[in-house]
């Protein structure tokens, strides 16, 4: 690849020790060719990527589309149905459900992760003794595998030995029924996710806050700004990029969520915690309606897409790529 | 040091309260995960409220030695990890440097469609990867998880980033001394990539080293299961036996904790740098 425009470069060496000037008029005529090989060698470098992008997330993704127009029979797709698959996600009282429980989760997860994860940034921000010590706690969940840490929460959450009801029946409270209703079963899930999402959000807020001088802060002290003001119309704004690149990673995250409900609840008691993620999941490897799950998978990405398309032009205005 | 007001050092004091409840809470899931795995089964069944083992036992974690292929997972995930691990890194460095230093043709477009991959939910291409791979004849293999896997491009955001402010003179230089792309790559860009190198290495194999969704469709051979899919297994076996599967928890996290807290550094400079971009 690199050859053909190494050899090009040592005969300019050859012929003279200044290469400035021997490059520019030569580079001239030559230039249609040199930017060709240029290109030649910029996909050399890209190839191994793009073929495993191509292959595994392109071809799927069109495929996905093709599967979702068709019939399954248990193990493959036959007959061109049309629109059918779709259709009979409207009149699927399990895909609205699931669609409902993923919007609430998303409306809920989100801003909760936001606002802990900006109190806590602004927390490890300041003077504290010990604060790489407590940051160090908070990111640790983020590491560990969603299996482990929904177990955990099933764990901790069990109706009849799990610590958290152990602890309210020890206050004299009646236990909470985390596994047999609706609302405490969705209220444990949440719970989790924040446990294990927090983390990164702070992350995310500190590399944003550091960003920040702390001039503006004195100037604010010497107004005689309140800390509650220095927070409201500094930090907040301030911290605007880090809360849009947090909005976007939440919402996709929430949208997407799959290994703590799996594990934790399944998507009951009944259809309590379902969402479309691990609908989608039971109608393509447990009932094997492959299309059906492939349909449901398209309206995620769609959801996903037009989420993202909406932030990314409110907020125009930043340069977000480069 | 300028004397300390008492409303100063009331606040002083209510932060570092904040912490340290914040930090129990937040340890506590794990500390209760350590001591399960280390108790013996009456008090994981007790009904009464014990928050220190009665006796301290190694029990949980002969059985999951003894009773499931504990150890051939733990294999499986460092095989697959590490096959990833280099197959992504490789490609990611590769690509990052084509993108953020050559010129070429539909370089523009291209980058968009490659971001535009990070849009695509796994979940998605669920139905359609294990279609293809089982097309291929690879479903059921380590191929089958390692593959698709491998097809990421977060980490081709990340390291254009960090390759393209490596100055264009160093670049200029090596051309003009008649070093080709090629050479140039390795011998220039390669050796100033270790911060990114490090960071692309631990997100990667974080990130694989958890993965469950895709091996969950991918395997079906209970000896080829990673150790997340191998954890639902004997929960599938044992039902309830919290002791049994918090011990098999926590040998599938602790080498993660370990890299994590000996790099946590580059860990967290990775994570902010994906959202400071």
């Amino acid at each position: 690849m690199s050859a053909g425009t190494s050899s090009r470069e040592e005969s300019t060496d050859d012929t003279g020790p200044p290469p400035s000037p021997a490059i520019t008029p030569a580079a001239a005529p030559g230039r249609a060719s040199r930017r060709q090989r240029a290109t030649l060698a910029a996909y050399g470098f890209l190839a191994p990527n793009l073929v495993l992008l191509g292959v595994f997330l392109f071809l799927p993704l069109a495929w996905a589309f093709l599967i979702s127009f068709q019939e399954s029979n248990g193990f493959g797709a036959s007959g061109w149905v049309g629109l059918d698959n779709y259709r009979r996600l409207v009149t699927d009282p399990t895909f609205w459900r699931s669609a409902l429980n993923t919007a609430t989760f998303t409306l809920l997860t989100v801003p909760l992760s936001l606002a802990l994860g900006l109190g806590l940034a602004v927390l490890m921000n300041s003077v504290l003794p010990g604060r790489r010590l407590f940051r160090t706690l908070i990111y640790l969940p983020m590491v560990i595998s969603g299996v482990a840490t929904a177990l955990m929460g099933v764990l901790l959450f069990d109706e009849a030995t799990g610590i958290i009801n152990k602890l309210l029946r020890g206050g004299g409270l009646a236990g909470i029924p985390w596994q047999s209703q609706g609302s405490a079963a969705f209220a444990s899930i949440i719970l989790v996710t924040l446990w294990i999402r927090v983390g990164f959000n702070m992350v995310i807020y500190l590399a944003g806050l550091q960003g920040i001088s702390p001039e503006l802060y004195e100037a604010a002290r010497l107004e005689g700004a309140t800390s509650w003001q220095q927070f409201r119309y500094l930090t907040v704004p301030l911290v605007g990029p880090s809360t849009f690149f947090l909005l976007i990673m939440d919402v996709i995250y929430s949208f997407q969520i799959f290994d703590t409900i799996f594990v934790m609840t399944g998507g009951g008691p009944g259809r309590s915690t379902s969402v479309l993620v691990t609908y989608a999941y039971e109608n393509g490897f447990v009932t094997r309606d492959q299309s059906y799950a492939a349909a449901i998978g398209i309206v995620i990405f769609l959801l996903t897409l037009s989420f993202t398309a909406i932030q990314w032009r409110g907020n125009r205005s930043r340069d977000t790529v480069g | 040091m300028k004397q300390i007001r008492p409303a100063q050092r009331v606040s002083a004091i209510a932060r570092l309260v904040t912490a340290v409840v914040v930090g129990l809470v937040m340890m506590f899931p794990l500390y209760w995960m350590v001591t399960l795995a280390f108790s013996p089964n009456a008090d994981v069944f007790s009904r009464e409220l014990r928050i220190w083992p009665s006796s301290w036992t190694l029990d949980n974690f002969r059985t999951i030695f003894s009773s499931f292929p504990t150890a051939t997972w733990f294999g499986n995930s460092v095989v697959i990890t590490a096959i990833v691990t280099v197959l992504t890194v490789t490609g990611n460095l590769l690509a990052g440097y084509a993108f953020a230093k050559l010129d070429f043709r539909g370089k523009g477009t291209l980058f968009l469609l490659v971001l535009s991959t990070m849009m695509i939910p796994v979940q998605v291409l669920m139905v359609a990867q294990f279609r293809l791979v089982t097309e291929l004849g690879i479903y059921g293999t380590f191929w089958a998880v390692i593959l698709p896997s491998a097809a990421s491009a977060f980490g081709i955001f990340l390291a254009r980033q960090f390759i393209i402010a490596i100055p264009d003179e160093l670049i200029e230089a090596a051309k003009v001394d008649g070093a080709g792309t090629v050479r140039i790559f390795l011998q220039i860009v390669l050796p100033l990539c270790k911060p990114l190198i490090a960071v692309l290495v631990l997100l990667t194999v974080m990130y694989q080293w958890n993965d469950f969704a895709w091996p969950l469709i991918a395997l079906k051979d209970s000896q080829l299961f990673t150790l997340p899919i191998g954890l639902l297994y004997l929960r599938g076996q044992y039902g309830a036996d919290y002791g049994a599967i918090m011990a098999l928890a926590l040998v599938s996290i602790t080498p993660i904790i370990v890299m994590f807290l000996a790099f946590q550094k580059y860990f967290v400079q990775g994570l902010a740098r994906s959202g400071i971009r």
